[in-house]
């Protein structure tokens, strides 16, 4: 291991026989891979095959049971205080206080993560949120929500994306606004789990296939076709 | 840490003043207390031993709310995610939570307590007001630590507003006593007399050991 | 895992202490001067309310050494030596309610303050199976116990302090010996009566540990045969299931 390895050198996210059981059931096992850093990964499986698990694992909320995991350069669960704020996590909940207006919501997110209130002034502006900033969460369409919940997961410029499907409720104008942020362009290395496998593997430079919490797949998108990934399905 | 600490009382005071969800809650609990106690005693004025039970177990009461609905908007909203992705110091949450639900109590009182003398208190209890005020600050001090960490523990589980009462009320008995027996003496029949210090230094010792001890086992809760 | 280390000796031990304390008790020591026959519930009740807080302390210093260091064997040595103490509670409210009604004719006395302090320690740690048993997920049951069970630890001195000092100006002890010294006679009664009830305490929770241990690998062995489909799906437990 070269002693002068230099921060592009450092995947993104490397996983050596992962696994985590929830009591006795095993939501995941023995799952190994490397993401090279501003590399996607799209993570395909049916309902229940682990996909969440995996992400909360990335995102550091939640130890692996077995085997190493390390992001962005840093071993979990020992050292997760370093990777955090570097990573930006958009789950199925939006992660924003309901009874707060967005204009709130995203300042208190950048308080938490120091950074400067223009930047959410400005991810706010960029989504089109802009005309709905000081109105309450509560009170935003399913598909708002989720622009302001994108703000929310970028507001810190992490390094790497976790996100659970990204476009859902999202009419058009609202997918090309986000794209720049969360996006094949916007820089950061991203783990995307989606539904939509046609589109998952469009957007991917490589795929993980889940099934019953196993790796099935793992291979370069380029290689891959719809047929090969419908059996996770079935 | 101060910053965090800071950031976050300051989103829940916007929380609880776009919501009003446990400020008035315990207030108009606190009162309807009183109202009932009237009724169940069958008496309109109370003094010494009677009027300070009253006041602590209805105080307490109150707080029990404040405590169930502490960590509801963290557990329901995806607060404790956020939280914990951030770059911060974990304790922050703990602090800032205990410091708000310190303040819900001394709100909560600033009413409550007047209401009190005016509705059941017989005597004026005028010239004993600073040790009052010291006793309501060390016993608020007490309840807003544990029952910030109860009900941290008891979010998570499922019958969350029965469980976070039963583990509480007898970890605050403690409080109760040495808040009753300090107050006895101020709300005596006859005018207030001598205040009996070492009360207080309970209710020192107790803030003392359950801060330090909530301190360092807070963190555990945090976790998945 | 190796929870029934002395396990022999320990039975051995009890069964002799047990029975001679109760020989001592009946035929050894002497009638208490103003209560009469009644009083010889204090050799019962005393060392059980003795062991079952140092019961209650042991869960929690078990409790501190789990969050420490993750091992979920101190999680289940905690839980024992709780729910150990807890059944030995029960019989220690019985039995100084017993002896209130026998020496002042009620059933309970609020001027007792250890009777009193003891009540509430109680209450506290009825909740701990309850809020067990809210908790699904075992890593996070067990972390949330010892939280609990260290709190709840910390909390019987302070417990006892408090409500001391609240009784002791107004009233006398009413369920004491003697008000004071003991003689020869009633202390040595009184230490067989403590140590036998200790040693029958720590039998019973080694017992317990050593059952659930061996349940435990058994169905670790019945997974590895069956795999992970061929089981039947444990319920919801208060106690831990698997380490």
């Amino acid at each position: 291991m070269a002693a002068t390895a230099t921060a592009a050198s450092v995947p993104a996210v490397a996983l050596e026989g992962v696994g985590r059981a929830y009591g006795e059931r095993v939501a995941l096992r023995d799952v190994s891979f490397t993401l090279p850093p501003g590399a996607t990964v799209a993570v395909l499986g049916a309902n229940g095959a682990g996909k969440t698990t995996l992400l909360r694992i990335l995102a550091g909320l939640l130890r692996p049971h077995a085997g190493r995991a390390s992001v962005l350069g840093a071993e979990l669960p020992r050292e997760a205080w370093r990777a955090r704020g570097r990573i930006g996590l958009l789950g199925h909940e939006p992660m924003l206080y309901r009874d707060l207006t967005v204009r709130e919501n995203l300042r208190f997110h950048a308080r938490l993560h120091g950074v400067p209130a223009a930047r959410a002034e400005a991810l706010t502006e960029q989504v089109g949120l802009a005309a709905r900033a000081d109105d309450p969460v509560r009170t935003l369409s399913r598909g708002m929500t989720q622009r302001a919940a994108i703000c929310r997961a970028v507001l810190h410029s992490p390094e790497l994306l976790l996100l659970d499907e990204p476009l859902a409720n999202l009419d058009p104008g609202g997918a090309l606004a986000v794209a720049p942020l969360i996006g094949r362009t916007a820089g950061p290395a991203r783990v995307l789990i989606s539904h939509a496998a046609e589109a998952g593997l469009a957007e991917a430079d490589w795929v993980l296939g889940l099934r019953g919490g196993r790796q099935a797949i793992w291979a370069p998108a380029a290689q891959l076709r719809l047929a090969d990934v419908r059996g996770l399905y079935a | 840490m101060t910053g965090t600490v800071a950031a976050l009382i300051r989103k829940d005071l916007q929380l609880e003043r776009r919501a009003f969800e446990s400020v008035p809650a315990m207030l108009m609990f606190s009162i309807s207390i009183f109202v009932l106690f009237h009724f169940g005693l069958d008496r309109g004025a109370l003094a010494g031993d009677l009027a300070a039970g009253v006041l602590w177990v209805t105080l307490l009461l109150a707080a029990v709310l404040g405590m169930n609905r502490l960590f509801v908007a963290e557990r329901d909203q995806g607060g404790f995610d956020g939280f914990l992705m951030a770059p911060v110091d974990r304790t922050a949450l703990f602090v800032a939570k205990v410091i708000v639900l310190f303040s819900f109590l001394v709100a909560v009182e600033l009413v409550a307590v007047p209401a009190f003398v005016v509705l059941l208190l017989d005597p004026s209890p005028g010239q004993a007001m600073p040790e009052l005020l010291a006793v309501l600050v060390l016993a608020d001090a007490g309840i807003a630590v544990v029952g910030t960490l109860i009900g941290a523990l008891g979010v998570q589980t499922r019958a969350r507003d029965l469980i976070i009462p039963l583990i509480a009320l007898p970890l605050l008995v403690p409080v109760v006593i040495a808040a009753a027996e300090a107050t006895a003496p101020l709300l005596a029949a006859q005018g207030a007399e001598p205040f009996p210090a070492r009360w207080l230094a309970v209710l020192a010792l107790y803030d003392a050991v359950f801060g330090l001890l909530a301190y360092a086992v807070f963190d555990f809760l945090l976790e998945e | 895992m190796t929870f029934g280390r002395g396990l022999r000796a320990l039975s051995i031990a009890s069964a002799v202490l047990i029975p001679g304390a109760f020989a001592l008790v009946f035929f050894y020591a002497p009638n208490d001067a103003d209560q009469g026959f009644v009083q010889k519930i204090f050799y019962l009740h005393v060392p059980m309310a003795i062991v079952t807080l140092c019961g209650f302390v042991a869960g929690g210093v078990y409790g501190i050494k789990h969050l420490r260091s993750g091992d979920r064997a101190h999680d289940l040595r905690s839980y024992v030596a709780i729910h150990m103490s807890l059944i030995l509670g029960v019989g220690v409210l019985a039995t100084g309610s017993i002896w209130a009604r026998a020496s002042w004719g009620h059933w309970w006395v609020w001027d007792e303050p250890t009777l009193v302090s003891f009540l509430i320690v109680f209450l506290l740690y009825a909740c701990y199976q309850p809020l067990r048993f809210s908790i699904e997920d075992p890593e996070r049951q067990a972390r949330y116990a010892s939280v609990f069970a260290i709190l709840a630890g910390a909390f019987v001195p302070l417990n006892f302090l408090a409500v001391r000092m609240a009784e002791s100006l107004s009233h006398p002890r009413v369920l004491s010996t003697t008000g004071g010294a003991m003689p020869g006679d009633m202390r040595i009664t009184f230490l067989v009566a403590l140590v036998g009830m200790a040693c029958l305490f720590v039998t019973l929770c080694k017992y317990e540990l050593a059952s659930k241990a061996a349940s435990m690998q058994l169905r670790a062995l019945k997974r590895r045969l069956a795999g992970d489909d061929g089981l039947v799906p444990l319920n919801r437990s208060a106690a831990p299931q698997q380490l």
